[in-house]
């Protein structure tokens, strides 16, 4: 593949944005006084700065490049991520969880889990979570330093350095606030450098139907009906009639309700941005806010990888083609080829910045939640409490430096799969999926108890490790895909030995995130009914829902309550899969 | 926190905008061939042009609005 050659507009343009990131952190360092200050922002986010960091803080590496690679995969059907897989679980979150996160007082999800349950709780969660956001933030880094690399031919330290240092300074001087606000420039940065290569894309194809017509040859080149890439749904009846190989319950099930209320609802990295608003109400309306923009999302990433699979299809004509990787197409190269194709220089250098961007606020989301959760729920419970509040500002700060180190070292386990999204999954799927249940239960069932908590997350947990070790996707390529614990026992092929073959990798964990939450969901109850829960109905005043009064917000105007806004934001999503039904 | 964010989002896109806009004045019209013929610098650089501006008169209006309601405690 070629290189890209950048001009210095186009590097002028990175610089800009560069200094203003650095800008925002460098205002920011004046405020931070207090642990509280650098780890929570205070509590002072309004909440429509609040909401736009929401989603931002999620779009990182995996949405722009996995959710474009996605759509040249398998075309509109990825929107279920969106309109199935995210919007219902953040109305949920807003309207039912967040009176409790935020109502309890609690800095984290971690510390949250220790005043509805018990330590031990907290401690699975803080040290799972802890784990998890390095991953993350390691992907995001590693994801990037090797696009610049084929890219642009930049070293791929140095693109690992210079995106790290950035991330760390800007962290280290303002903060969560500092994160916030960079989120919000991410945001409006990612929206307007993608917004044109939409545009232009849609106008080189012909239009909605134009592309409908060229992705029709597609998918009857693969075997599947001709609308299989632009129909969201109808193609869900059987795993063998979309590219996906998944079907309608495992797909509603699997990513709608657990593994979408598993993160929505219970990862910190965007409960903390909700937690961080100026007011109980700006809470509730963090998510709500954030729904708006996220359910028009697929327009912004799905659209340019099916059009980049459009034109590949058409390559002879339209001069495009997405470039061959281990005998399939490199569709994580969807995204930046297009914005090569499309943009000449200037625009080309708001294109990158936008990409570097995305990486960036995938980056610093998980870095300032791993600095709250290591600061509060394991440096100040476990290693050093009762210290004063400067200390742990200063382990706040030191923990910046230390989590970007983890995240460099974790770069490099991102680089077995062709997809990223796949990795993420898999996971969510290990820990998030079971951790909704103990939510649901623990919020919403006063009788749930810690022990049963704690033993319903780690028999949920381990449900997951057996599902992916016992069986195995189609044609897995390696153990990391399924099937490890039956090669760990026998020799030879895997593949007749496991106990299910799932028809895709995506398949796999949709149904091992099933069973993980039903695990999880089972045992707590189990657990609950023959244990006696420790804490009195005072201590968990506020913790859960027959024990907290309820919010009153009639005084409000309706855009400003949570309920109706929450309708809103669900039939909205619900004439889109109606539209691309 | 006492700094107003859309104030360095306004400022930047502004910035960014107008290089943007005026390189799309004297560029090449041949460098606009793989957008479609279209001069997307120009187009784009004056539509950040419009969003910058309209950001920073977001902010300081309710900066303004602060200040009054301060004044008037």
């Amino acid at each position: 593949m070629n290189t890209i050659a950048l001009t210095k507009l186009d590097y002028s343009i990175l610089c800009i944005y560069f200094v203003f990131v650095l800008g925002i952190g460098w205002a920011l360092k004046k405020f931070m006084k207090t642990s509280e200050d650098f780890l929570i922002s205070g509590r002072s986010i309004p909440a429509w700065v609040a909401g736009l960091a929401f989603i931002s803080a999620n779009l990182g590496a995996q949405e722009v490049i996995g959710m474009a690679a996605s759509g040249a995969k398998y075309g509109i059907a990825t929107s279920h991520f969106y309109w199935i897989g995210a919007i219902p679980a953040m109305a949920f979150v807003g309207i039912f969880m967040m009176p409790f996160y935020y109502g309890s007082k609690a800095r984290s999800v971690p510390e949250y889990l220790k005043l509805r349950f018990d330590e031990k709780t907290r401690a699975f969660n803080a040290i799972s979570f802890a784990v998890m956001t390095v991953f993350s933030s390691g992907i995001s880094m590693y994801a990037l330093a090797k696009l610049f690399e084929t890219l642009f031919n930049w070293n791929f330290d140095f693109s690992i350095i210079i995106s790290g240092i950035i991330v760390l300074v800007y962290i280290f001087l303002g903060g969560l606030t500092s994160a916030i606000y960079n989120e919000v420039l991410q945001f409006f940065l990612i929206v307007l450098g993608f917004l044109p290569l939409v545009i232009l894309g849609l106008i080189d194809v012909g239009g909605w139907s134009g592309l409908q017509a060229k992705l029709a040859s597609v998918a009857t080149h693969h075997g599947y009906e001709a609308g299989a890439w632009t129909e969201s749904w109808r193609h869900m009846t059987s795993t063998k009639a979309n590219p996906m190989g998944v079907e309608w319950f495992g797909l509603v099930m699997g990513l709608g309700f657990v593994l979408s209320f598993g993160y929505w609802c219970t990862d910190f990295l965007v409960v903390q941005r909700a937690m961080a608003a100026n007011s109980m109400s700006a809470a509730r309306r963090t998510p709500l806010i954030a729904a708006f923009p996220k359910m028009l999302f697929p327009f912004l990433v799905i659209l340019p990888g099916m059009i980049a699979m459009a034109l590949t299809a058409g390559s002879s004509t339209s001069g495009f083609s997405l470039p061959q990787k281990d005998g399939e197409y490199d569709y994580n190269m969807a995204i930046p080829l297009m914005l090569a194709h499309y943009f000449p220089t200037g625009m080309l250098g708001i294109g990158i910045t936008a990409l570097m961007a995305s990486f960036m606020s995938g980056m610093a989301g998980n870095v300032t939640a791993f600095n709250t959760v290591w600061t509060y729920d394991i440096y100040q419970s476990y290693i050093k409490p009762g210290q004063s509040d400067k200390h742990y500002l200063t382990v706040g700060r030191v923990t910046t430096i230390v989590g970007v180190i983890l995240s460099i070292w974790a770069a490099y386990f991102a680089a077995k799969f062709n997809n990223i999204m796949d990795v993420l999954q898999l996971v969510f799927s290990f820990i998030n999926a079971p951790l909704f249940a103990t939510f649901l239960l623990g919020m919403f069932w006063k009788r749930t108890t810690g022990h049963a908590a704690f033993t319903g997350l780690v028999f949920g947990t381990i449900a997951a490790g057996l599902n992916h070790g016992l069986t195995m996707p189609e044609s897995a390529s390696s153990l990391v895909k399924g099937g490890w614990l039956i090669a760990l026992f026998s020799q030879g092929p895997i593949s007749e030995k496991v106990l299910h073959v799932y028809p895709s990798e995506m398949a796999l964990n949709f149904w091992g995130a099933i069973f993980a939450w039903t695990t999880c969901f089972i045992v707590t109850i189990l657990v609950s009914l023959v244990t006696k829960r420790k804490k009195t109905d005072e201590e968990l005043g506020g913790l859960v829902y027959s024990l907290t009064p309820v919010p009153k917000d009639e005084h409000l105007p309706w855009y400003k309550r949570p309920g109706p806004l929450g309708v809103v934001v669900l039939v909205a999503a619900l004439i889109l899969n109606i539209i691309f039904w | 926190m006492n700094i107003d964010v859309r104030l360095p989002i306004g400022l930047m896109f502004l910035i960014i905008g107008l290089i943007l806009a005026v390189f799309g004045l004297i560029s090449d019209p041949a460098l606009y061939k793989k957008s479609l013929n279209i001069n997307i610098n120009l187009l784009w650089g004056i539509f950040q042009v419009l969003f910058g501006i309209l950001m920073l008169s977001m902010s300081l209006i309710s900066a303004k609005n602060t200040r009054k309601k301060q004044a008037n405690n």
